[in-house]
């Protein structure tokens, strides 16, 4: 739903980070996106392709790397993806979990020329 | 050539939300991002807050909403300070926002400061505010089901607020197994079960509250 501003956020970030570096265009940014976040790439994707023009990121491809939410048991230490109605831990059925990945949201990487 | 550069696309964000957190901190201000669904009773929980610890805090309020300004000006008919943000058609808050609106608040004046989130179970989790804490409210007729759906901002609760029990005989809330999936999910936040109409509860949420507010400060003077 905030793809938007996410993406406004996400284009300011890799051209102050390209011109720090004195590059001159931006080819390709790549992206740690967690399910848990709720954003949905392909809309950054074309929010990303409005706001990038006329910009040195101009036609840059965005590759997202989605990492799925994942939980860790905390009676048994057993790491699991919780399904979407039971969160019991599928080895000792406690439901007693902490979530170890799944809120990523940032740049991993540009590049540049 | 590839730069790395690992940071978090919402920084920007995140920086603000910072300074807010500091100039809060230098008034000792506690600082409340209230999130919830919209209609589940964020304005009337507020309400009741206040007619509770009127005489303990002096409480101002940040309304966020999509437009309009009922919500401010049910706070103000009740006498309290209350700074209205639109987000015109934006589905939460963002600390500049918040900057904003603190610069336009008698900040000397303020014990608590409840920040009423933009209704909605998604959006809100990702901005920082620059608030202490998170409290999510749901009401009852949403159903138990909403953890499973909108984890994120349930790991962020420090206090969950299950509003609208005086509707538990009419609607099917499972409230044994919310709390069972809530509490294994997030074991250190605290439950409250309220009701904004009947006023259930909310002397023990005033309590939590108050006494946050406490341990925060005895904290802060002991830096």
């Amino acid at each position: 739903m905030h793809e938007m501003s996410v993406t406004m956020s996400l284009m300011d970030l890799v051209l102050k980070e390209a011109a720090k570096a004195g590059a001159k265009k931006i080819i390709g940014v790549n992206i740690v996106l967690g399910q848990m976040t709720g954003i949905i790439d392909h809309y950054v994707q074309a929010n990303f392709e409005l706001l990038s023009r006329n910009t040195p990121a101009e036609g840059a491809a965005l590759s997202f790397r989605n990492v799925p939410w994942q939980a860790r048991c905390r009676h048994c230490a057993h790491t699991f993806q919780p399904s979407d109605l039971d969160w019991k831990c599928p080895k000792c059925q406690s439901a007693e979990i902490e979530i170890t990945s799944g809120s990523e949201l940032y740049v991993e990487s540009i590049e540049v020329e | 050539m590839e730069i790395k550069v690992l940071k978090d696309i919402l920084d920007a964000n995140n920086q603000i939300a910072q300074q807010n957190r500091q100039l809060l901190a230098s008034k000792r201000i506690m600082a409340i991002n209230l999130m919830s669904s919209p209609g589940s009773g964020k304005t009337t929980l507020i309400l009741r807050t206040v007619e509770q610890l009127k005489d303990k805090a002096r409480i101002a309020v940040i309304e966020g909403d999509v437009s309009s300004s009922i919500d401010a000006e049910k706070l103000g008919q009740a006498g309290i300070a209350a700074i209205q943000i639109n987000t015109g058609g934006g589905c939460h808050l963002d600390a500049s926002m918040v900057n904003s609106a603190l610069l336009n608040l008698r900040l000397d004046d303020i014990d608590i400061l409840f920040i009423e989130n933009v209704g909605n179970l998604i959006c809100p989790g990702g901005f920082d505010l620059g608030e202490y804490l998170r409290v999510v409210i749901l009401s009852t007729p949403e159903g138990d089901d909403k953890p499973y759906k909108y984890p994120l901002l349930f790991t962020q609760a420090r206090a969950l607020v299950v509003n609208k029990t005086d509707l538990l005989p009419h609607v099917s809330f499972d409230l044994e197994a919310f709390t069972r999936a809530f509490k294994g999910l997030n074991q250190d936040a605290a439950l409250f079960l309220v009701s904004g109409i009947t006023g259930d509860g909310i002397k023990d949420w005033g309590k939590w509250v108050m006494d946050t507010l406490r341990k925060l400060r005895t904290q802060s003077d002991a830096k």
